[in-house]
């Protein structure tokens, strides 16, 4: 998802016996659903793993308002462009929720933001892909923050009390994305010929990206047994995955647009879409910094960081100044 | 880096009437920032009224491994709750 590869603690997850006493009393509190919150004792892996996880969410966030801040200057209408910059504002606030939901386990922001910055960090795959026309913001909206919410709803139940929490914040904000996209989306659909195709168009390109974004096959995604165990993970990849495939697919079809695979057939038995598998060795190349953006999106980064340099560093003297001369 | 904005708690008063609430927490170089800051993130639908910031660096928490002897509901002390006294029918409601 926004965190689609977290190593947790490489290990197995051990049994209740196996335990430390205070580890097991841990496990159990998470067994009975309760929050953990950050000054109660945690294992030193459930830390970590929490701390990788919410930075990677976090700098998706972050990383995530370039594709559609590319559109922003050349939206059609002065409405649509801004809801757009609404919603790319919302993507700033997703970032600043993650980032001191990661803060309360002992690491600084600064910190957190250097790692991306200097490419140590990772954020979802689906971000490293080109918007190339306007259609791309609807599909975007639609398919990109709709699999994003397929996941942060889930998460509101991650047993960590500040993730959780920016969860649900999250997700009240959410809809709008989703809804705004599904909406350029319909006009595109049921525009001219060519509006139609350039809505096809942005479907076929984003779909399997899209499916990327769950992570890789759960028989593939080595960390998440230990993450599911401590709930920093309430949903498999798979599941998650699946869950998108059948609420999108009826969207698809009532735009009157094709479904991206061929294969992709309703079963009547489970009830549930089959569909393909998206190629999972682009996926890793993407991840290893090989996409088509990932040098664009670092560089836009980096050159936000620098030239608001000043900026920051300016205010903050201007507040040490105030404050001596209040003394 | 020293250079790095403090961090604020914030806290929102949702409708007249109500407490202020904690929503979170962000960075920033003075209070007067922190404010307009959080108006930003925290208040674009709705959400408040008034806004407090506070320096967490300000803020004293009570210790979680002390939960038991420090939240005891003295359970012991019945007499506590309204209902360990038995008040007549007759009497109405109290
Ligand atoms: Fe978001
Ligand atoms: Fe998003
Ligand atoms: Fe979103």
């Amino acid at each position: 998802m926004y965190a689609q590869e977290v190593k947790s603690t490489g290990k197995g997850v051990k049994a209740l016996e196996e335990m430390s006493a205070e580890e097991r009393a841990f496990q159990e509190r998470i067994d009975a659903g309760e929050k953990i919150e950050p000054k109660d004792w945690m294992p030193d892996g459930y830390r970590k793993t929490l701390v990788r996880q919410i930075s990677q969410h976090g700098h998706s966030e972050v990383v995530g308002q370039l594709p559609e801040g590319n559109w922003i200057t050349r939206a059609p209408t002065l409405e649509r462009k801004s809801i757009l910059l609404a919603k790319v504002q919302d993507e700033a606030g997703h970032g600043l929720y993650l980032y001191s939901a990661a803060e309360t386990l002992g690491v600084s922001r600064a910190d957190l933001i250097d790692d991306l910055l200097a490419g140590r960090a990772k954020y979802s795959s689906i971000f490293n892909y080109p918007t190339l026309n306007w259609a791309d913001m609807g599909a975007v909206g639609w398919l990109v923050d709709g699999a994003a919410i397929v996941n942060q709803v889930a998460l509101q139940r991650t047993s960590y009390g500040p993730y959780s929490r920016a969860m649900v914040r999250i997700c009240k904000e959410e809809s709008f994305h989703a809804r705004q996209g599904y909406d350029i989306m319909m006009k595109m659909a049921g525009g001219t010929a060519a509006q139609k195709q350039m809505a096809q168009d942005a479907l076929d390109r984003l779909w399997w990206p899209a499916l990327m974004m769950f992570g890789p096959p759960d028989a593939d995604s080595v960390h998440s047994a230990q993450s599911m165990a401590w709930k920093i993970k309430v949903m498999t990849n798979d599941e998650g995955r699946q869950k998108f495939v059948d609420q999108t697919i009826p969207q698809i079809e009532y735009l009157g647009l094709e479904v991206p695979d061929q294969d992709a057939v309703l079963d009547a038995e489970s009830g549930h879409y089959r569909f393909t598998d998206p190629d999972w060795r682009e996926f890793f190349e993407v991840l290893k910094g090989n996409g088509p953006c990932n040098v664009d999106r670092l560089r836009a980064r980096n050159m936000a960081h620098d030239e608001g340099a000043w900026f920051r560093e300016g205010l903050m003297a201007h507040a040490k100044k105030q404050q001596i001369a209040a003394e | 880096m020293t250079n790095e904005w403090p961090l604020w708690e914030i806290f929102i008063r949702g409708q007249h009437g109500l407490s202020h609430r904690h929503v979170g927490s962000l960075h920033a170089p003075d209070a007067e920032m922190a404010i307009l800051n959080a108006r930003d993130v925290y208040t674009r639908r709705n959400e408040g009224v008034s806004l407090w910031v506070v320096k967490s660096s300000d803020i004293s928490a009570s210790a979680p491994g002390r939960k038991g002897p420090m939240f005891d509901p003295s359970n012991d002390k019945t007499y506590r709750h309204p209902t360990f006294f038995d008040i007549p029918d007759e009497v109405g409601s109290m």
